[in-house]
């Protein structure tokens, strides 16, 4: 058999660790489009006559808060399968980001809603900052898991094919 | 140009909201007392902020990371360098630490003929001589500040007249290291701001120098807790102790148990400055004779060390007097910093420039002089909080004044508008890490002024990149062309801004009114509009359930309205609308036409619709009959029901579907627990644990309903004033999330009952009647825009934050207050002054879009004794109430008394450290800040932080929704009320407002030790007042004032202060009713007896006092000692 379960959660991981950057990137943009909203001085004095502009913003910034509850979902989800293949080290490496999910998502503000983020505290600069540096470490993260799943799945395939 | 209109009248033009009269001209009163704002500096730093991302950590503020400072045993090289090195506008060599004020000997040296008769003048410095010429414009002055210390505080009248004398034998015969190290009296409270000199201050003042023993009682209330404190206490009055260099490091040296050794040293010392005065006024070797007294007892135990650096810059001292400055070394600095405070009221003088706009060419040399001024301020003599008991100022404190020159200082804006935890700047972040004070800024923006300039014109003139509105604070350049103050860039005056409307003159853009006043409004043109300016729109949600009627509250809620129908702001186009709802919601349609208020009935509450959406809210004018009629039949419409279910969630979506389309006032009346339907809550609160938990739970909403609710009602420009009337638990932390983003505000009764609470009712009616017709603005959105470099970090207040520095308040009321901590994000190096403009866009019940624009220019200093100086303790204490309050809910009640205990060990710690060039023991604090300590502890046992003591859940978070939500004003009496003696009023020293004579006791401190059974005492701690009569209370204030014949018959529950015809019950009543007068909502008055039962709610704020939880203040310092010099 020369395409393993292992060789395939790794190309899963890969392709999903694509989308988890993606995610994290837009994540950061949204934070620092938050933050830096007040500095740009069209804007600003646009506040009240609201361009088109400002609103296709908000709806990026929207759009990314929401993707929160996804990108924990895929993480869990590849740690699963990693888990299924036996691959003991790469899950390793990845428990501790699924520790700080879960504890990121249960100690989120009181809401009905599934989300993490609430719109009263977000301008906060507190939490504004601790956002943008969250969004950067992930990135981070997913960016070196990246490369580290695309040697699994190439060190897999390969050692497959001799057995 | 003609379009351009200026009037000095207010705003809206309603005029019954203006109804709080005296305090519409705060500026005024607060002249009056001609009190010098330098006493009140006080220190704060950013605690809370440090820690805030990570909840986990134990120590609220790690002190590790703020530890830039070197340890106290560095502090010989060179403290002085810290101290006021660039303060002095040149580059000073390094100076010897008591050089640093260069008020003593450089004056001396630079006056005409002090050669011959000052020989220790010689030997100063030559630099400080230079600058110290520069800016002293008479040689003797500085010399009376040297003197003044010890007799009394500058600011009064008294130190002029003591200061002359001691001048010719000064020079004669002490010279001024002597003088630095006259002995500082250890016991008698020299820095009470009492103006009498030191002879009648021992007189005033039982814990006087002589009495050890006595001047326990002083710290340690009689009644509660002596026995463990008195053994101690004697030690703390001890001037030299053997500590003298470094801190302490273990037990402070007040916790050894020595007092024989030490006693007899103190009783020596101390008469000498009693004797002082006199002595030196009139003959010097007296005096000197009593100083080598002092040195031989003090001298073994003077360490030779610090000391002996003193003497370097004195080396001229006669070998008497060498010893003498060591003894002393340690209190030295005081003269040194007090001298300063003369200088420092004098010298605006110099400085003063020609009226008009501060250009920029002006602008600089008067910035360079007030950095001179600023390095003398009164504000950091120095206090030993451990033996200093009288801290607390006779009059209500003052705001400190930004040490700006005069002419930007005289048009600043109104501290009670716009106010800034420290009146000096840092230059960067990490200065103020140092410091660690917080910095933010106090508003309340839509206060009722009297004063208000209004300004109609077309174009509204602003930066072009920043969109600062223009201000008082910008720079012309030349005609045509102005500096923005926050973003520095060069913007055109506008053709239309040369022409000046109230000169009627052309080519003068630096006379507008918009550059002459700091505070401005201005009529928006359509810009500013998203839609037409919205009609007042009122609607009212009525709690009609069982538990509602019972109280009785809906018949004064009618009749309010009914009476005050007519005085609501607004239009012709105001509306009004009614909902009353218990298990069932109930709309009235009033529309014009019917003869009579028709009701209908939504008992679908899961799915809640308006029934006819276009006849509920209906047009006042048209229809007032029709409300009429309604309001005299809903009290009795509801009288027979037995619903006890509460639907407050479907209501309030009903109400918000009502209001959305127009936007608009909700006011929810709620008298339980909404149990039913959509938000309905749980009981959450265990009365059994209230005192005894160790900490307290459910701060925190329980859902998030009412958040989400809010939201929507702001985005659709709805806000939400919650009113409950409760005697049970109604969860006011969840429930207060609908008033609190939705920028509304919430009044809360607690055990509202129209016959058993008679206290209750009246206040719940003056309030309604406040609330109905005081102005509101609707869909107004405030910025608040700073100086380039600084940023906002977070807000307090009720609102929703649209941006980074937008606040969204669907409506603004005059009684919200708002808080807001900065930071410094990049260095403002360059910059001698920044600004905060706080612009308030609204609408007003007139229908006309109106912005109000206020600006507050502060200095920007590098040193941290500047940065001390100018710290104002009330600002700082609001803002870390603002802050605990914060964090505990997102952390712990612990954590935040543990914050906000910590607060206090910093800035002080930060003080001792950076600040005090000259080590010595006690707990020391600079003049400013001698107050902080007091309000902490204050702060520790408010209802909203107090632990131990049984505190109902929704009390404590009303009090906490308070302390974030009230102007800084009426937040501080709820901190630290205000203690008066009334049963002897006289007309001394009275106000005259409205010729009625109003007298003005004195403010006690709040300890039982100054209560007496022969006197009556008036407690005020804002919303309430509690009068207490003693015992033995004079006959003659029972019968002329309260018109009992004796003590035994008082009233039970008197809370009204007959009217009787004598002068003493004049007085008292003008003096309750003038303290009413001062804020918009009514304090209830309580008369209350020893067996009262609110007694123990008057003897709570006994804040000084050991309670069975908390300690007493004098506990509480020792504790700061101990954690300072650890």
């Amino acid at each position: 058999m020369a395409f393993t379960f292992a060789a395939f959660c790794y190309m899963l991981a890969l392709l999903l660790t694509a989308a988890l950057i993606f995610f994290a990137i837009w994540h950061i943009i949204a934070f620092d489009e938050l933050k830096t909203d007040y500095k740009n001085p069209i804007d600003q004095c646009n506040t009240l006559n609201p361009t088109v502009e400002k609103v296709k913003k908000i709806k990026r910034v929207k759009i990314a808060l929401k993707l929160v509850l996804p990108e924990y979902l895929i993480h869990f989800f590849f740690c699963v399968m990693f888990f299924c293949a036996a691959e003991w080290l790469t899950l390793c490496l990845n428990l501790p980001l699924l520790a700080y999910h879960v504890w990121r998502y249960m100690s989120r503000p009181v809401m009905s809603c599934p989300g993490l983020y609430d719109p009263t505290t977000i301008m906060n600069a507190d939490i504004l900052a601790y956002c943008q540096k969250e969004g950067w470490c992930k990135l981070a993260f997913y960016l070196l898991s990246f490369f580290y799943y695309l040697y699994g799945y190439v060190f897999h395939f390969r050692i497959c094919p001799s057995c | 140009m003609s379009t351009a209109g200026f009037n000095s009248q207010n705003g809206t033009g309603t005029g019954q909201t203006y109804a709080n009269g005296p305090s519409q001209n705060p500026v005024a009163l607060q002249q009056l007392p001609g009190v010098s704002y330098s006493m009140t500096h006080q220190p704060i730093y950013n605690p809370m902020q440090a820690k805030a991302p990570s909840p986990p950590g134990p120590g609220p503020y790690p002190s590790a990371p703020y530890q830039p400072v070197p340890p106290v045993s560095s502090y010989q090289p060179g403290p002085p360098l810290t101290s006021y090195p660039s303060s002095l506008g040149q580059p000073l060599l390094p100076r010897p630490p008591l050089s640093g004020p260069p008020s003593h000997t450089p004056p001396q040296s630079a006056s005409p003929s002090p050669g011959p008769r000052m020989p220790p003048a010689q030997a100063t410095p030559p630099p400080p001589a230079v600058s110290s010429s520069s800016y002293y414009p008479n040689p003797q002055q500085p010399m009376a500040p040297a003197w003044q210390y010890n007799t009394a505080p500058p600011p009064m009248g008294p130190p002029t007249s003591i200061s002359a004398p001691p001048r010719g034998p000064v020079a004669n015969h002490v010279n001024p290291a002597a003088s630095l190290a006259e002995p500082r009296p250890p016991s008698s409270a020299p820095y009470s701001t009492a103006p009498p000199p030191r002879v009648s201050q021992s007189v005033t003042q039982p814990p006087g120098p002589g009495m050890p023993p006595t001047s326990m009682l002083g710290y340690s209330q009689p009644g509660t807790a002596p026995p463990p404190m008195n053994p101690m206490v004697p030690n703390a009055y001890q001037p030299g102790r053997a500590a003298y260099g470094p801190p302490p490091t273990g037990p402070p040296p007040i916790m050894k148990p020595a007092p024989p050794p030490t006693g007899p040293p103190v009783a020596s010392a101390t008469p000498p400055p009693p004797k002082g005065d006199g002595a030196v006024a009139g003959n010097g070797p007296q005096a000197s004779n009593s100083y080598n007294h002092v040195d031989n007892k003090m001298a073994g135990l003077a360490q030779p060390g610090p000391p002996g650096r003193h003497l370097g810059h004195y080396p001229s001292l006669p070998p008497g007097y060498q010893n003498t400055s060591a003894p002393h070394g340690t209190s030295s600095m005081h003269p040194a910093m007090q001298a300063a405070t003369q200088p420092y009221t004098q010298a605006p003088q110099p400085y003063q420039q020609p009226p008009g706009g501060p250009g920029p060419a002006q602008l600089s040399p008067s910035l360079a002089a007030m950095s001179l001024q600023s390095s003398t301020p009164e504000a950091l003599r120095v206090v030993n909080l451990l033996q200093e008991r009288n801290l607390l100022p006779p009059t209500p404190v003052p705001a400190p004044t930004p040490c700006l020159p005069q002419d930007l200082q005289k048009i600043n804006c109104n501290p009670e508008v716009f106010r800034c935890t420290l009146t000096s700047i840092p230059q960067t972040q990490s200065l103020l890490n140092k410091a660690k004070m917080p910095l933010g800024l106090l508003l309340h923006p839509f206060k009722d002024l009297s004063q208000l300039p209004v300004v109609t014109s077309s174009t509204i003139v602003r930066c072009r990149s920043c969109r600062t509105y223009i201000n008082p604070f910008v720079s012309f350049l030349d005609q045509r062309r102005w500096k923005c103050n926050l973003c520095y860039r060069v913007n055109d005056v506008p053709e239309e801004f040369m022409y000046n409307p109230v000169s009627r003159s052309y080519g003068e853009p630096h006379k507008r009114p918009e550059v002459q006043n700091a505070t401005i409004e201005f009529i928006a043109p359509s810009e500013y509009m998203l839609r037409p300016p919205q009609p007042a729109v009122y609607l009212f949600v009525l709690d009609v359930s069982h538990n509602a009627v019972e109280t009785g509250y809906l018949n004064v809620f009618c009749q309010s309205l009914l009476d005050n129908i007519n005085a609501l702001p607004g239009d012709s186009r105001t509306k009004v609308g009614f909902i009353t709802f218990d298990s069932t919601i109930h709309f009235y349609n009033l529309q014009e036409g019917l003869s009579q208020p028709q009701m209908l009935i939504v008992s679908d509450i899961e799915d809640i619709f308006l029934p006819t959406p276009d006849s509920l809210l209906v047009n006042l004018n048209e229809c007032k009959e029709l409300v009429q009629d309604l309001l005299k039949s809903l009290p009795t419409l509801f009288g027979k029901t037995m619903e006890t279910q509460s639907a407050l969630g479907s209501a309030l979506q009903a109400a918000f579907k009502l209001l959305s389309p127009t936007g608009g006032r909700m006011s929810v009346f709620q008298t339980q627990l909404p149990n039913l339907g959509v938000g309905a809550l749980q009981s959450r609160e265990d009365p059994n644990q209230r005192a005894s938990a160790k900490d307290i739970q459910h701060l925190s909403p329980a859902t998030d309903f009412y958040k989400k609710l809010a939201l929507d009602c702001s985005g659709q420009q709805v806000a939400v004033d919650l009113f409950l009337l409760s005697a049970q638990y109604c969860d006011l932390a969840s429930l207060g999330c609908i008033s609190r983003y939705s920028a509304g505000s919430v009044y809360y009764y607690p055990s509202y009952h129209h016959q058993h609470s008679p206290a209750q009712v009246e206040r719940f009616q003056k309030d309604l009647k406040r609330y109905l017709t005081r102005k509101i603005g609707f869909e107004a959105v405030m910025r608040i825009r700073c100086t380039k470099g600084l940023s906002i970090h977070t807000f307090h207040g009720n609102f929703f934050v649209r941006s980074t520095d937008l606040l969204s308040l669907p409506n603004v009321n005059p009684d919200a207050g708002f808080a807001v901590q900065m930071s410094i994000e990049d260095n403002l190096d360059d910059m001698q002054v920044v600004s905060f403009q706080a612009a308030l866009l609204y609408t007003s019940s007139k229908g006309e879009r109106r912005i109000r624009v206020h600006t507050l220019c502060l200095p920007v200093v590098n040193s941290l004794s500047d940065i001390f100086s100018g710290a104002d303790v009330q600002a700082m204490t609001g803002l870390l109430a603002c802050m605990a309050v914060d964090r505990s809910v997102t952390a712990s009640l612990s954590d935040a008394r543990d914050a906000m205990t910590n607060a206090a060990i910093d800035s002080l710690t930060s003080y001792r450290q950076s600040v005090l060039t000259v080590q010595q023991p006690g707990l020391l604090a600079p003049a400013c800040l001698r107050l902080f300590p007091l309000y902490i502890l204050a702060l520790l046992k408010q209802k909203a932080f107090r632990t131990g003591t049984s505190t109902r859940l929704d009390e404590r978070v009303f009090a906490m929704c308070q302390l974030k939500y009230q102007p800084l004003l009426y937040a501080m009496l709820m901190i630290h009320p205000a203690l008066y003696r009334i049963d002897d009023l006289t007309d001394e020293g009275a106000l005259n407002i409205n010729e009625r004579t109003i007298p003005q006791p004195r403010v006690l401190q709040l300890s039982v030790e100054k209560l007496s059974r022969e006197g009556a005492f008036l407690m005020d701690t804002g919303t309430v007042m509690y009068l207490w009569i003693g015992r033995n209370c004079h006959p003659n204030f029972l019968t002329q004032v309260l018109g009992v014949p004796n003590y035994a018959a008082v009233p039970e529950n008197l809370h009204l202060l007959p009217e009787l015809d004598t002068a003493e019950s004049q007085r008292t009543r003008a003096f309750i009713g003038w303290l009413r007068d001062q804020r918009p909502f009514y304090p209830s008055l309580h008369v209350i007896r020893d067996e009262s039962q609110l007694k123990a709610n008057f003897m709570q704020n006994m804040i000084e006092d050991r309670t069975a939880s908390a300690l007493s203040y004098y506990e509480f310092l020792l504790h700061l000692q101990q954690q300072i010099s650890k």
